[in-house]
């Protein structure tokens, strides 16, 4: 019983850090443009499968390494041609766009690729487990967690200590001030937008070695990353990481007491939250 | 160039739905069509009615759904008996709205769209996982709607898909009445300063708060009647009625349309649902079609259709 709970709390996390990684670009592009990117999730899958494209090129590493950038160049191009024209209106307007363009994006891999599942395998000494006691803890999935974790403390450090990302922490709080600082803020956005995506497709790749790819992919992982926003609070970003980890280790908890509640335990808990503080954990009031 | 004043567009409006069972086969519909027109109509424009007033839900499917399966299941399991069913499927819808809007009403803007979808996704997965019940993925079968029983007679909505066509119309006739009185009445006026001025209407000593989780309800039970009309329509009730997706259509529908205008949802979902069923019949590619569709819509159409004729008309 120990070691169930221990796979699950484990497998729980590692859900939760995927959760986050997604829910942290979803929140990037939020913050600064107040778009709700619905086609997060197709980005994901078009990560993915590009990773899937570039393996026999490159191998693992290589796709890796590659496949999130142009998953980010696609985005950045999309923004600057489609979605920029949508700042500054009703988030309705955005809100729909992106919610053609998760279908667009869906149904564009289902074509190139078909709807099958398409085995994505992993270099073979990453695969295997690690010790026999905890036969769970394979490779993969403690690679996962560090990289996670290295792609989370990179993106902490670029907002934190880079000019680019202060500009965008800047620009959350007061965009037009810092327009009028004489920051190009058109470009600011563009950039965030592809930083954003950048993270979506990372979490593709990891997740094509994981489950495997389906055109679906994306759009079964959005709505945990809302959740997980929301849970945190809108305009934060450790509340973001907080609130996937929390939904991850919710989740994985529920499914070794009541297996079929496993989705809908995350929008239990974030009832919950929000019953007790409408803005979410580290939401601050009054923005958003 | 279309100016037509309000009465006489209402007047054409009514005339054309009254008369749609006559002329729609003659223009290459059919009968069923008609109804899904109506019913998804009634859900949009009970969308739109929310949507002037404290914004955009992207989660009235769960409601829709749950008229849906409410229906379904009373009539499957628990009384054979189509307007219990009605009933039942209404009340599911509002109970949930009632509850969820405690927490929902409280949140505006992005926060209040996200949260709507969010919540909605709860219902999808117990009706996609409680398979004994509900039917799973693949959606609530081996029940159909029953003749009504009036006590002087009974109307066959079974076999007459006219007399059905008639009681869908009978019931947006009603719910639509009652939009248009609210939209008239104090409570309505009340609405419409929360939404140009929520401070404003605050510091009047307008429990704001109430009167959007009143708005938030009074959508769902207009949403959730919708459902089970659907419910009925197909005999069957599918977990995608309940799924994000279907939410989008609704809010892509009252765009379409006009958003600020009574009738334009409408106008979005006849287009919408005509354009559906033709495209699904010509391409396996639909969602792509759809997904397009979706951005045109927001890049060119933002004041939807009645929108754009009312600024052509406008002195």
């Amino acid at each position: 019983m120990t070691q169930l709970i221990l796979y699950n709390v484990f497998n729980g996390l590692i859900i939760g850090a995927f959760y986050a990684l997604m829910a942290l670009g979803l929140s990037l592009i939020l913050n600064l443009s107040g778009v709700i990117n619905f086609a997060h999730g197709g980005f994901l899958a078009v990560g993915g499968y590009l990773a899937y494209m570039l393996v026999p090129y490159m191998g693992f590493w290589g796709a890796l390494a590659v496949a999130p950038i142009l998953t980010a160049i696609i985005g950045v191009v999309i923004e600057r041609l489609l979605i920029r024209r949508l700042y500054g209106r009703d988030p309705l307007y955005s809100l729909l766009f992106t919610f053609g363009l998760a279908f667009v994006l869906e149904d564009g891999t289902r074509f190139i690729w078909g709807p099958q599942t398409l085995p994505f395998s992993v270099p073979d000494w990453l695969s295997s487990p690690l010790s026999g006691q905890f036969f769970f803890l394979t490779g993969y999935r403690v690679f996962m967690v560090l990289l996670v974790t290295g792609a989370v403390i990179a993106l902490f450090v670029i907002l934190n200590r880079t000019r680019v990302g202060m500009r965008i922490r800047a620009g959350t709080l007061d965009l037009e001030t810092v327009s009028a600082l004489g920051v190009n803020v058109r470009v600011l956005r563009n950039l965030n937008f592809g930083l954003g995506i950048y993270l979506a497709g990372l979490a593709g790749v990891l997740a094509a070695g994981m489950l495997g790819l389906q055109p679906t992919i994306g759009s079964d992982l959005i709505m945990p990353s809302f959740v997980a926003i929301i849970i945190g609070g809108l305009g934060s970003l450790p509340g973001t990481l907080l609130g996937g980890l929390l939904i991850g280790l919710a989740s994985g908890l529920t499914t070794v007491f009541f297996p079929s509640a496993t989705e809908a335990v995350i929008y239990v808990l974030m009832g919950l939250v929000l019953a007790v503080r409408p803005r979410g954990l580290l939401g601050e009031e009054g923005r958003f | 160039m279309f100016r037509l004043d309000k009465r006489a567009g209402s007047v054409i409006v009514w005339a054309l739905l009254l008369t749609m069972p006559l002329w729609l086969n003659a223009v290459g519909g059919y009968t069923q069509l008609g109804s899904r027109v109506v019913i998804l109509a009634l859900a949009a424009m009970a969308l739109n009615f929310l949507l002037g007033f404290s914004g955009l839900s992207f989660g009235h499917a769960a409601y829709f759904g749950l008229g849906a399966y409410g229906a379904g299941l009373t009539i499957k399991y628990l009384v054979p008996n189509t307007l219990v069913g009605m009933g039942v499927g209404v009340a599911a819808g509002v109970a949930a709205a009632a509850v969820l809007g405690l927490i929902i009403a409280r949140l505006r803007g992005i926060y209040f769209a996200m949260t709507t979808i969010a919540f909605g996704q709860v219902f999808y997965f117990i009706a996609y996982r409680w398979n004994d019940v509900t039917g799973g993925d693949d959606g609530l079968s081996g029940w159909n709607r029953l003749p009504i029983d009036l006590g002087v007679g009974t109307v066959d909505i079974l076999h007459g898909d006219k007399a059905f066509y008639y009681l869908v119309l009978f019931c947006f006739a009603v719910a639509v009445a009652i939009m248009a009185a609210l939209l008239r009445s104090p409570f309505g006026r009340t609405l419409i300063a929360i939404r140009e001025n929520e401070s404003r209407a605050r510091f009047l000593g307008i429990p704001v708060d109430r009167h959007i989780w009143t708005s938030w309800v009074i959508s769902c039970i207009f949403v959730s009647l919708a459902g089970t009309l659907y419910a009925l329509l197909n005999n069957f009730a599918d977990p995608h009625d309940l799924r994000w997706d279907q939410s989008g259509d609704f809010v892509i529908m009252a765009v379409l349309g006009g958003m600020r205008s009574f009738w334009g949802p409408l106008v979005g979902a006849a287009i919408f649902v005509v354009l559906q069923d033709y495209v699904s019949s010509q391409t396996q590619n639909w969602m792509s079609f759809i997904g397009v569709f979706f951005m045109l819509v927001v890049l060119f159409f933002q004041r939807g259709l009645l929108g754009m004729f009312r600024r052509k008309s406008a002195p």
